[in-house]
C-alpha cells in the first residue's frame, strides 16, 4: 500500500516557514513558490508527497528549480508551464515519462518551487532533496556526490523557449546555465539531475520536506500555545542551542557575486559575558564562540528570532537584533571525504577540519 | 501675517497647532480622536482657533496628517469598487493577483481582475508587445460596473512604465476622468506582487481620501480659512490635496513620521532616536539627516504584504494611560490603557485606575493633578513599575539604533512625562518645548518631496549619467509636488547593485525635498 500525503494550505504555509530554518540564512525567500503552490491548490490541483522508498527503481525522477537573480524572480513571476515544458523536452530526450519531481534544496526559495510543478503536472513530489539545506551553487548536491550528472538538463522560460543542455561536467553545467539564464531575462526554470528511482534512493536526503513542514508547524503551534518556539525547533530538528545574544555589529561586502559578511553577538542570559561571531556567504558558514569555532558548514547554522522563533536571513541581520543561534547536524552524506570536498569548510576558504556539531557541542550545553 | 495650521490624528488624541512665520507656536490644542476621525479633526480645529484668537483669513497653509486610509484598510470600510489589471502575460500567470490576501478583503477588491499581455524584462526589452485591443475590451466590460478606481501593474514597470501608462490612457478615455487610476510604478519598487498589492490597496482607499479631503476643505471654508491644503505622507513630507487623493496609501504611518519630523525641528537634532509616547502606545524611530529611516523589510498592511516605503518604527504598548497592575508578583505596565479618559480615570485626576502617569507622579518625575492621591502607593511597587517603564523604552531604543555608540534621544508626545532624563544608550536626553504637540508641529513644518526608484544599466548609460538622471527626475518630482525650486535638495540617495545580472544593472533610489513655494 503506497502511502500518499496530501498537502493542504496550512501544510504549505508550514513547509515554507520551515524551509527558511533549513535555508540557514540564505537560499532566498520561499514566498513565490509558496504562492504558486497555493494558487495550484485553488485551481483544484493536488499536491502529494511521496516517501522515496515508494518510488520504483526504474522510474524517472527529475528535480525542478528556479535559477537566476532573486530580483528578477520576485518581479517576473513565472507562467507556471515552464518546468512542464522542460520536463517534456527532457523526457522526450531520455525516452521516458517523468514519474515524480523533488527540490534540489530543501532550504529557501527552491524548496517550494517543485510543489506547484508536481501539482500541475499531476505527479507526486518526493519527500527528499539534494542538500538538506541551502547552498549557493548547482553542483553542491548529494546527487553530485553520488555521480548523478546535472545534465542533460532543460532550461525554460515563459515564452516556450526550452534549451536542452549537455555539459562536460557539473561545473560547466553551472557556468553554461547561468549564461542562458541571462538571455532568458535573468531567470530560468530548470529540470536537472534526472535520475532513476534507484539512484534517488541512494543519492537523495530523505524526509527533508516533511522535516521543513514539521519545523514550520512547531513554530506556529508554539506561538498558539505560548511555549518556547526555540525548544520546539530543536526538538524537531535534533539541533543544538549554540548561543543567545544581541547583535552588536554587522559588516558586509560583496565579492564575486556573493554577499559575504560577519555578525557579532553579545551574550544574553546564560551567555552573558561571551561573544559569538557568525560568518556568512549568502548562507551562514561558521559560528565562532569566544574565538573558537563551535559549528561549521556543512552543518546548518541558523539565527532565530528570540521571541517568535522565526528564522532571520543574513540580509536582515542588524544591530540590536536579539536572536538565538542554533546548529543542526547535516546529512551524513555530507560528512564523507567527497562531501566535505564539495561543501566543507575548506571549499568556503576556511583552513579547518570539519568536526560534526554533536562532537563540538559535547559538554557545552 | 502668514500662519500655518498643522493637525495630526493620533491613536488617542488629535492634536492641532497654529504657527507663525517664524514657526513659533501661537496656539495648540488636543481633543480625543473619534471613530470617524473627521469629528476629532474638526473639534481640534475649533479648539485651536478659539485659543489662538487669530484671524482665520491669515492661515495660508493647512497641513493634515490623518489615519483615514489606514483605518479604511484595517477595518475594511468605505473601500472603493475597483478593478485590477496586471500586464505581464505570458509571464506571471502562475500567481494570480490577490493570491494570499485575507479572504474578506479579497472578496471586496477581487471582483474584476485581469491579466493581459505585455510587461518588460530587467533590461528594458518587452516580454510581449502591449495589446491595445485587450485593454479596450476590458474598458467596455467595466463600463456599467460603477468602477470607482483601477489598479494597474506591469512587470518591471519601475524600469519601464510605458505599458502601465498606455493602459491608463485608454481606460481614462473610455471610462472618464472620475475613475481614479493607480499605476504600480508610482507607489512601490521592485517585487511585482508586493508592488501590485500596494497599488490595489491604494486604489481601494482613493474614495475615502477624496471624502476626507473634501470634508476638511469644507470645514476650513466654514471657519473662514482659505488656505492651501496639504496632506502629510509617511516619509515626512507633504502631498498636495490632489496628489493625496491619487496616492492615499502613502499616508499610512504618517502620524509617527510627523512626530519624528517635529522632534527634529524642535530639538535641532538631525541624527537622533525619537521616542514618541502617546496615550496608549509609544513609537520609537530614528532620524537620519533629519528624516525617518526607512524600513528595509516587506511591510504588512491589513494582512497584505506590500513593499512601498515605510518609516522604520518600533511600537510598544506604553503610554500615559497604560494600566499598571500586579500579576503573579510581576508588575505589568500596559498594553491596556485608559486612553483619552486619563483625565477622569487616573488616580491623580480623581479616578480609581492606577496608570503609568500615576506612577510617574508618585516617583516624582512630573507634577500633575493631585499628588496626594498617589502618596499611599507602596514605594517598591512604584520603583518596580518605573524600572519596567524604563526597561521597555531602553530596550526599544537599543533595537532601533544601528551601533552601540550612545545617540541623542528626543522625547516627545504627551506621555513622555513618564520618562527619566537618564536613559541608557543616550548621549543626551532632549525634551523640547511643545513636546506634547510635536506631531502637529511636524505636519505644519513639513517639506514637499519627489522620489525616484528605478533600475539603470550602468554599462549603457555610465554611472555618473545614471545618477544624474535619477537626481534630476527626483528634483522634478519635488517641484511638481509644489516645492520652491531654489530650496530643493537631495535628502536620500541609495545605489544597490543587482546580483547575477550583466550590464551592471543597478537600482538607484533618490529622494529630493524642499520648502513649499511661498
Amino acid at each position: 500500500m503506497v502511502e500518499i500525503k496530501r498537502l493542504d494550505e496550512q501544510a504549505i504555509e508550514d513547509l515554507a516557514l520551515g524551509a527558511t530554518v533549513l535555508g540557514t540564512g540564505g537560499g532566498g525567500d520561499p514566498y513565490i513558490g509558496k504562492l504558486m503552490a497555493l494558487s495550484a491548490l485553488q485551481e483544484g490541483h493536488e499536491i502529494t508527497l511521496l516517501d522515496p522508498k515508494e518510488i520504483p527503481d526504474d522510474a524517472l525522477v527529475i528535480p525542478s528549480a528556479g535559477m537566476g537573480a532573486p530580483t528578477v524572480i520576485v518581479e517576473k513571476i513565472p507562467r507556471g508551464t515552464e518546468v512542464m515544458n522542460a520536463f517534456k523536452v527532457l523526457s522526450d530526450y531520455l525516452g521516458m515519462d517523468v514519474y515524480a519531481t523533488l527540490p534540489i534544496e530543501a532550504g529557501g526559495l527552491n524548496s517550494t518551487i517543485p510543489l506547484a510543478v508536481g501539482a500541475k503536472a499531476g505527479i507526486p513530489i518526493v519527500d527528499a532533496d539534494g542538500m538538506g539545506r541551502a547552498f549557493p551553487e548547482l553542483q553542491m548536491t548529494t546527487f553530485h556526490l553520488y555521480g548523478v550528472p546535472a545534465t542533460p538538463m532543460a532550461l525554460a522560460d515563459e515564452r516556450d523557449n526550452v534549451v536542452l543542455l549537455r555539459a562536460a561536467n557539473n561545473y560547466w553545467a553551472e557556468w553554461l546555465a547561468r549564461t542562458i539564464t541571462i538571455k532568458f531575462g535573468g531567470t530560468a526554470w530548470i529540470a536537472l539531475y534526472a535520475m532513476t528511482g534507484k539512484q534517488l534512493k541512494e543519492a537523495a536526503i530523505p524526509g527533508t520536506l516533511s522535516l521543513a513542514q514539521k519545523l514550520g508547524e512547531a513554530i506556529r503551534e508554539s506561538k498558539e500555545s505560548k511555549e518556547d518556539p526555540i525548544d520546539a525547533i530543536l526538538e524537531v530538528s535534533g539541533g543544538f542551542r549554540i548561543f543567545t545574544g544581541k547583535i552588536i555589529d554587522v559588516s558586509r561586502r560583496t565579492t564575486g557575486g556573493f554577499a559575504r559578511g560577519e555578525a557579532v553577538f553579545e551574550g544574553l542570559d546564560e551567555h552573558k559575558g561571551h561573544t559569538l561571531k557568525i560568518q556568512f556567504q549568502n548562507e551562514n558558514l561558521v559560528a565562532i564562540l569566544d574565538g573558537e569555532i563551535v559549528a561549521s558548514v556543512p552543518d546548518l547554522i541558523t539565527v532565530l528570532d528570540m521571541t517568535t522563533g522565526r528564522p532571520i536571513t543574513t540580509e536582515s541581520l542588524r544591530y540590536g537584533y536579539r536572536g538565538v543561534v542554533i546548529g543542526i547536524p547535516c546529512s551524513e552524506k555530507w560528512r564523507t571525504p567527497k562531501g566535505l570536498e564539495v561543501a566543507g569548510p575548506r571549499y568556503f576558504g576556511y583552513d579547518i577540519d570539519y568536526i560534526p556539531i554533536e562532537k563540538r557541542m559535547e559538554g557545552r550545553e | 501675517m502668514t500662519l500655518r495650521l498643522g493637525i495630526d490624528v493620533g491613536g488617542t488624541n488629535t492634536d492641532a497647532v497654529i504657527l507663525n512665520e517664524k514657526n513659533n507656536v501661537i496656539a495648540k490644542a488636543k481633543s480625543p480622536t473619534t471613530p470617524d476621525v473627521m469629528t476629532g479633526i474638526l473639534n481640534s480645529l475649533e479648539k485651536v482657533l478659539n485659543k489662538s484668537g487669530v484671524d482665520p483669513g491669515e492661515i495660508k497653509y493647512a497641513m493634515l496628517g490623518t489615519t483615514h486610509a489606514t483605518n479604511a484598510i484595517v477595518e475594511r470600510r468605505n473601500l472603493a469598487n475597483i478593478a485590477v489589471i496586471r500586464i505581464g502575460k505570458p509571464a506571471t500567470l502562475a500567481i494570480a493577483p490577490l493570491t494570499g490576501w485575507p479572504e474578506d478583503l479579497k472578496r471586496k477588491l477581487g471582483k474584476y481582475v485581469y491579466v493581459i499581455q505585455g510587461g518588460h524584462e530587467y533590461d528594458g526589452r518587452e516580454i510581449a508587445p502591449f495589446d491595445e485591443a485587450e485593454v479596450k475590451k476590458i474598458a467596455s466590460e467595466l463600463k456599467d460596473k460603477n468602477i470607482e478606481a483601477i489598479a494597474i501593474s506591469s512587470v518591471f514597470s519601475p524600469v519601464n512604465p510605458e505599458h502601465e501608462q498606455k493602459a491608463a490612457e485608454i481606460l481614462r478615455e473610455a471610462l472618464g476622468g472620475d475613475v481614479e487610476i493607480t499605476l504600480s510604478h508610482e507607489i512601490g519598487s521592485i517585487g511585482l506582487l508586493e508592488r501590485e498589492n500596494a497599488a490595489i490597496l491604494n486604489a481601494a482607499v482613493t474614495k475615502v481620501m477624496k471624502n476626507a479631503v473634501h470634508g476638511f476643505e469644507n470645514a476650513l471654508k466654514e471657519k473662514g480659512i482659505h488656505a492651501r491644503l496639504y496632506i502629510t505622507q509617511n516619509d515626512g513630507t507633504l502631498m498636495s490635496a490632489d496628489y493625496a487623493v491619487r496616492y492615499p496609501v502613502l499616508t499610512i504611518a504618517s502620524g509617527p513620521t510627523n512626530s519624528l519630523r517635529g522632534a527634529a525641528f524642535l530639538s535641532n537634532e538631525k541624527n537622533a532616536v525619537v521616542v514618541d509616547v502617546g496615550g496608549t502606545t509609544s513609537d520609537i524611530g530614528i532620524l537620519v539627516n533629519g528624516f525617518p529611516r526607512e524600513s528595509s523589510v516587506a511591510v504588512e498592511i491589513g494582512g497584505v504584504r506590500t513593499n512601498f516605503r515605510m518609516p522604520d518604527l518600533i511600537s510598544i504598548g506604553l503610554g500615559g494611560g497604560s494600566i499598571v497592575r500586579v500579576d503573579n508578583g510581576d508588575v505589568r505596565v500596559g498594553p491596556e490603557s485608559v486612553g483619552y479618559k486619563i483625565t477622569e480615570e487616573a488616580l491623580v485626576f480623581g479616578g480609581d485606575t492606577l496608570t503609568a502617569t500615576d506612577i510617574a507622579v508618585a516617583a516624582g518625575r512630573y507634577e500633575l493633578g493631585d499628588a496626594t492621591r498617589v502618596q499611599h502607593l507602596d514605594t517598591s511597587l512604584v520603583e518596580r513599575a518605573i524600572n519596567r517603564i524604563d526597561a521597555m523604552v531602553e530596550d526599544a531604543i537599543d533595537r532601533i539604533k544601528t551601533s552601540p555608540e550612545p545617540v541623542p534621544v528626543v522625547l516627545v508626545g504627551g506621555g513622555s512625562i513618564l520618562l527619566s532624563n537618564r536613559i541608557k544608550g543616550a548621549s543626551k536626553v532632549i525634551r523640547p518645548q511643545n513636546f506634547d504637540v510635536a506631531n502637529a508641529i511636524g505636519a505644519a513644518i513639513a517639506q514637499v518631496s519627489g522620489e525616484v526608484d528605478r533600475v539603470y544599466s550602468l554599462e549603457q548609460l555610465g554611472r555618473e549619467k545614471a545618477i544624474e538622471d535619477a537626481k534630476n527626475k527626483a528634483i522634478k518630482e519635488a517641484i511638481k509636488a509644489g516645492a520652491d525650486p531654489s530650496t530643493v535638495e537631495i535628502v536620500n540617495f541609495e545605489e544597490i547593485p543587482l546580483a547575477y545580472l550583466p550590464g551592471n544593472a543597478t537600482r538607484i533610489r533618490v529622494k529630493a525635498a524642499g520648502y513649499l513655494k511661498a
